[in-house]
This record gives C-alpha cells, sequence and structure tokens, in this order.
C-alpha cells in the first residue's frame, strides 16, 4: 500500500497550492484527475506534465478558490474552451453513435450466437446397425 | 448455409479494419474541434507586447475581421508560418494581431524586429490566462473573426500558403463581400 501510494506520488507533478480545509483540497484533487489533457490525449490534468496542464490546473485552483464556482460550474468552464474532450465524456452525436451502439450491438450479437449454439438439436441416436459397426471398431482395437 | 457460415469471421475482421482504417484516418486526435467555433470571442484586458502600460480588450478586435494569431519564439512552428503572416500582411487587407503567448518579452521584441511585424499589434499573455479562455493548448493556433467577434474559423497549428487559399482567404472575401460598408473605415 505504502509503495503504491509513493509511486503515484512520484509520478504525479507538484503544485504548491494551499487551501481552505480538507474538503476543498479533495474536491481539486477529484476535478484535476477528472478532466483530460487538451495536449497529451490519454492522460488527465493531474498526471501531466505538459505546460497546458499546469496552466489548467492552476485555472481550476482559482475557479474554486477564488471564484467559488462548483464543480459543475467549473466543468462547464472547460468544456466551453476545451470542448468535450476534457471531460473524457464523448456525447451522443452521429460521429460517435458507433461507439455508444457497438456495446449494445455486440449484447445482441453474442445473445443471437448464443442461442443458435443453444437450440442446435442433439445429434440423433445411432440406429442398431451403426451401434453393432461402433462396437467392432472399438473391439479391433 | 454452414459454408457462408466460415465467411463469417472474414467479414467481421475486413468490418475492423474498415472501422479501424476510418477512426485513424478521418480525423486527427491532436486536432481537437475548438469549442468556441461560432461563437463571441472572450472578454479579456491585456498588456500590448512592448508596452505593458497599454491595455487593450476584446473592443480592439471588433469593426473588421481580423485574423488573431497565437505565436511564441519558442515554438519552431511559429518561425515556418510567420514569413506566410508577412506574405499575406503584404496581399490582403486582412488585419492581423498576434497574442505572444508565455513568451520572453525581449525575445519577442527581437524576433518582431529580425523577421518582421506582420501584426496591427501585438498583446502579451504572460501566464497563459488568455490562452485559457481561448481554449489554445499549443502554439501556433489562429482564430478568424468577424467585424462583430464572432469566431468563424480556427487552425491549430501552421498557417501555410495551402491554408491560406484554402481556408481563411475564401472565408475572408465572404466576410468582406457580407459586411456593411464601415462607417469612417
Amino acid at each position: 500500500m505504502i509503495l503504491v501510494s509513493t509511486a503515484t506520488w512520484a509520478a504525479a507533478p507538484v503544485d504548491t497550492y494551499s487551501f481552505r480545509d480538507a474538503q476543498e483540497e479533495s474536491r481539486y484533487r477529484a476535478l484535476i484527475d477528472e478532466f483530460r489533457c487538451p495536449k497529451c490525449l490519454n492522460t488527465n490534468l493531474s498526471g501531466s506534465d505538459a505546460p497546458i496542464a499546469m496552466d489548467l490546473r492552476r485555472k481550476v485552483y482559482r475557479l474554486l478558490t477564488d471564484d467559488h464556482l462548483s464543480d459543475d460550474e467549473i466543468r462547464t468552464y472547460l468544456q466551453e474552451r476545451y470542448g468535450d474532450f476534457v471531460l473524457y465524456d464523448p456525447p451522443f452525436k452521429p460521429a460517435t453513435w458507433a461507439l455508444w451502439l457497438a456495446p449494445v450491438g455486440f449484447v445482441f450479437i453474442s445473445g443471437f450466437v448464443l442461442l443458435r449454439v443453444l437450440r442446435q438439436s442433439p445429434a440423433e441416436p445411432l440406429s442398431e446397425s451403426e451401434t453393432e459397426r461402433l462396437r467392432v471398431i472399438l473391439d479391433d482395437n | 448455409m454452414k459454408r457462408t457460415g466460415l465467411f463469417i469471421p472474414l467479414g467481421v475482421f475486413l468490418l475492423i479494419i474498415v472501422i479501424g482504417y476510418a477512426g485513424f484516418s478521418l480525423t486527427d486526435p491532436h486536432q481537437l474541434p475548438s469549442a468556441l467555433l461560432g461563437k463571441a470571442f472572450p472578454e479579456f484586458t491585456v498588456p500590448l507586447l512592448g508596452d505593458s502600460d497599454t491595455h487593450v480588450d476584446r473592443s480592439a478586435l471588433l469593426g473588421k475581421p481580423v485574423l488573431v494569431n497565437v505565436w511564441a519564439t519558442w515554438c519552431p512552428t511559429c518561425k515556418a508560418e510567420h514569413d506566410e503572416l508577412m506574405r499575406i500582411k503584404a496581399l490582403s487587407e486582412l488585419r492581423i494581431v498576434g497574442v505572444n503567448y508565455k513568451d520572453d518579452e525581449r525575445l519577442a521584441l527581437k524576433w518582431l524586429a529580425d523577421y518582421g511585424d506582420p501584426y496591427d499589434f501585438t498583446m502579451q499573455d504572460l501566464d497563459g490566462s488568455l490562452g485559457v479562455e481561448l481554449g489554445v493548448y499549443g502554439a501556433p493556433e489562429s482564430f478568424l473573426l468577424n467585424a462583430e467577434g464572432t469566431v468563424i474559423y480556427k487552425r491549430v497549428g501552421e498557417i501555410n500558403r495551402r491554408i491560406w487559399e484554402q481556408e481563411i482567404a475564401p472565408r475572408f472575401a465572404v466576410l468582406v463581400a457580407s459586411e456593411p460598408v464601415q462607417p469612417g473605415g
């Protein structure tokens, strides 16, 4: 456990911000964990060393502590400037239909395949002559 | 029926190839769509580069179409872009306004002295605050605004001859054609 938390600390860039109370700090941490860094695609704001991530962390800090915005207002603020991208939350629109509907499609396909496999009629029992032939073959070996 | 069933995996495979190809080639994930497109350029007040006592705000951008270009001396692409901006300045009526983004003032002024100054004026954004308002995440980035200050086009990355001729010049021509004559210009 200690090892794990030290590792996260070492990887995360350190900003020296002070907060009024622990609750404000945990809101800040949650927000910068939630937003995606616009420059680095697969990293969130808290995990990125990119200058833009630094600027956005500072902005989130100011919106939180100076402007007293709510979490939702901060989300809206960033979305209005950097688009849906920062929210890691693709909206449901034509370009993302495939993305949202694919899981449903996969459920249907797998259900269809499962049904077909289950409904396959079991093999017919062997006729008497076939049973006899089988016995002969087995006995030979 | 049994035979056609054999082709299902092949079909699925081809489908994945097609979707993958489309997904990776249609859009460059580094080109984020601007959230500002079609919206008003945000309010701001910033000092001018080389004249920190003078501040400009959003109203300085209104009245005529303008290309707002975010640049910095630490940005190699901006150097490549600079010549094209000088060319545009010489051949077009389009106003160009600079945003010197997270830069060193001395280096920035030297840059403009050495390579020429295509900007009507350059705004100074030392800590990137204006950049955040604009949704800037790198340099160069450029915004084309109409006379009312609405963002009608955004370019992330270099403006080169092709971008100018195919994307900016036609839009500027439409803006000029649709603008009422400004009294006093």
